[in-house]
């Protein structure tokens, strides 16, 4: 079977944005934070393919690290976060009773809290930060997984096979471990992939807002924070971070589509 | 019925005490000590003593926590530390503005969203499906913040129509509609992305369902089957989705308003944090938190009001 466009391009955009961060490890054409203000607002050469900005830094320079940076930040808070959301709807559907209910509750309550707003909070305690931006990002996302963990647990909790090795005198954790853990797993992968893409978008208004990577750290929103008070006399530097954001959300969230349309060919006819 | 409005009702209520209590706890507990915040760490014991002492931080959390709440209620947050006037006159004062803004963005998302995915609907697998369904995907890709930017170089920087930000208040009615064009717009796009998605396949669904094949059957015109026929019964799913994008919403508020210098509720708030003033952020982040948590309550009771079966179960 040949596999859907949407995981093809998909897959493709997310290598490249992945392996245009993971080179800026090892090469960048310039320093991305290296300020040269003799360069500034240099129009795109051959040492400079997109231009400098209003310090002389290398526009693709930043581009590449500012992958790294919002790569890194959305993979470590969604991973955060993803992983105490399905251990707590793992426990919600194994335990049931009250703990599911309560489970549930914190769940619901706490989509009052958008990223942005518990980043508010925190930045007004503790002052911005990189690590208050992961962990307000990581919060958004305990709900989400919960839920989605939850839903296909508790499916799971009521197979045939379930009940059998429940008689048999499995206890709930041999359970969770032996089936529900490798049932739940496609779900909360597919989860994992949109919810990547909800995280470079949120890290991008955080950093653009001041709440997330603080300068000199090149980042795509924080570039754009920059660009927006030049609107008038650099106008192109406010492409290029907000075209690599839109390229690397839109590949996450067609990989996720793509895998759910994979996991699942009834969806794929519906729509 | 009543009863389930009841128990919604007392749902609601419960959980806007809890949120309240949760952002008490985040901004006066884990902090320790709030004057500290407040002041900085460059500050005397002194200085620290008597911002407490009139904050009236010595007293305990959970009597604070109450104390807060109660004059809360009454429509009394506090007065501003930084702009030592009272917080609730200071949200009064941006309210309208920030009205203005999301009511404008949220009509424009209803009305883009319904007619772009009732149109990809009707047009399913045609080029105009596949045309809804790029700029939906586009949509959900592009930050709102970026795309307002985009919206100033064309229409700002380069055509000239519009201003590029500011707001040059109400006197000016036709002034401060124009002021909110283009981040109303911004949002619209983006919000409208979503909703038009979910607006297609709720319509796709319904458009399989009998009682619309009846309806083309007796002769009505497709528009008339499409509008009075299959988009009621496809306004479930579409009204949940715009509850949930009051979240979106409130953020997209908050980070527009700072991207056109708009003077509403997100750029208070903004203010609020440099100037490290603690009972105005407090304030504002509760008052978010409730309008998400209300907006959530209004689509549960609309539920009700647009499917009648709703009403007879539990």
């Amino acid at each position: 079977m040949r596999p859907p466009a949407n995981l093809i391009v998909g897959s493709t955009l997310v290598a490249l944005v992945l392996g245009t961060a993971a080179l800026s490890l090892v090469w960048s054409p310039h320093d991305a934070t290296r300020i040269v203000v003799a360069m500034k607002f240099q129009p795109p050469s051959w040492t400079h393919p997109l231009g400098t900005d209003q310090l002389g830094r290398d526009v693709v320079s930043q581009l590449m690290v500012g992958a790294r940076n919002s790569m890194a930040i959305a993979l470590i808070a969604v991973l955060l976060g993803g992983s105490i959301g399905t251990a707590l709807g793992l426990l919600a559907a194994a335990a049931g009773g009250w703990i599911e209910e309560a489970v549930m509750r914190l769940a619901d309550f706490s989509f009052a809290f958008p990223a942005l707003l518990f980043a508010i909070m925190l930045a007004a305690v503790f002052g911005p930060s990189l690590t208050n931006a992961v962990i307000a990002i990581a919060f958004i996302n305990i709900p989400v997984f919960a839920r989605v963990a939850r839903a296909s647990a508790a499916q799971v909790w009521t197979r045939g096979y379930v009940l059998a090795a429940q008689s048999a005198g499995r206890g709930r954790l041999a359970i969770t471990q032996d089936h529900v853990i490798p049932n739940v797993l496609a779900p909360v992968t597919v989860q994992l992939t949109i919810e990547f893409a909800v995280g470079i978008l949120a890290e991008a208004a955080l950093s653009f807002l001041g709440l997330g990577v603080q300068p000199p750290t090149p980042s795509w929103g924080r570039m754009l924070s920059d660009a927006q008070t030049l609107l008038y006399l650099a106008p192109q530097l406010a492409i290029w971070p907000g075209l690599c954001i839109m390229v690397a959300v839109l590949g996450f969230n067609l990989l996720g589509d793509g895998l759910r349309d994979v996991g699942d060919p009834m969806l794929r006819r519906r729509r | 019925m009543t009863l389930l409005i009841l128990r919604r009702f007392i749902g609601f209520i419960l959980t806007l005490l809890a949120i309240s209590a949760a952002v008490f706890f985040v901004m006066n507990v884990l902090p320790g000590d709030p004057a500290m915040v407040i002041l900085g760490i460059d500050s005397t014991d002194d200085a620290r003593a008597a911002l407490r002492e009139q904050l009236g931080l010595n007293a305990p959390v959970i009597w604070r926590y109450f104390q807060w709440l109660g004059d809360a209620v009454q429509g009394d947050f506090g007065t501003s530390y930084s702009f030592r006037v009272p917080v609730a006159g200071l949200i009064a004062e941006r309210l309208p503005m920030t009205l203005a803004l999301a009511g404008l963005a949220t009509g424009l998302t209803v009305v883009l969203a319904l007619v772009l995915g009732v149109y990809a609907a009707t047009h399913h697998g045609r080029a105009g499906d596949w045309a809804v369904m790029a700029f939906s995907q586009l949509g959900i890709a592009i930050p709102a913040f970026w795309l307002s930017m985009l919206l100033v170089i064309l229409f700002a920087v380069t055509l000239r129509w519009l201003p590029p930000g500011g707001f040059p208040g109400w006197d000016d009615p036709v002034a401060a509609l124009r002021a909110l064009i283009l981040p109303a717009t911004a949002l619209a796009l983006v919000q409208s992305a979503v909703l038009a998605r979910v607006t297609r396949s709720a319509m796709l669904e319904v458009m399989r369902q009998t009682y619309v094949r009846t309806a083309t059957a007796t002769g009505l015109s497709p528009a008339r089957v499409m509008w009075r026929h299959a988009l009621p019964n496809a306004l479930v799913p579409i009204v949940t989705i715009i509850g949930m994008q009051v979240a979106n919403l409130v953020t997209g508020t908050i980070v527009i308003e700072n991207v056109f210098y708009l003077p509403g509720l997100g750029r208070l708030v903004f203010q609020a944090i440099s100037n490290r003033d603690l009972i105005t952020v407090q304030a504002m982040v509760t008052l978010f938190a409730a309008i998400v948590v209300t907006a959530n309550f209004i689509v549960d009771l609309a539920y009700l009001w647009i499917d009648p079966r709703l009403r007879s179960r539990q």
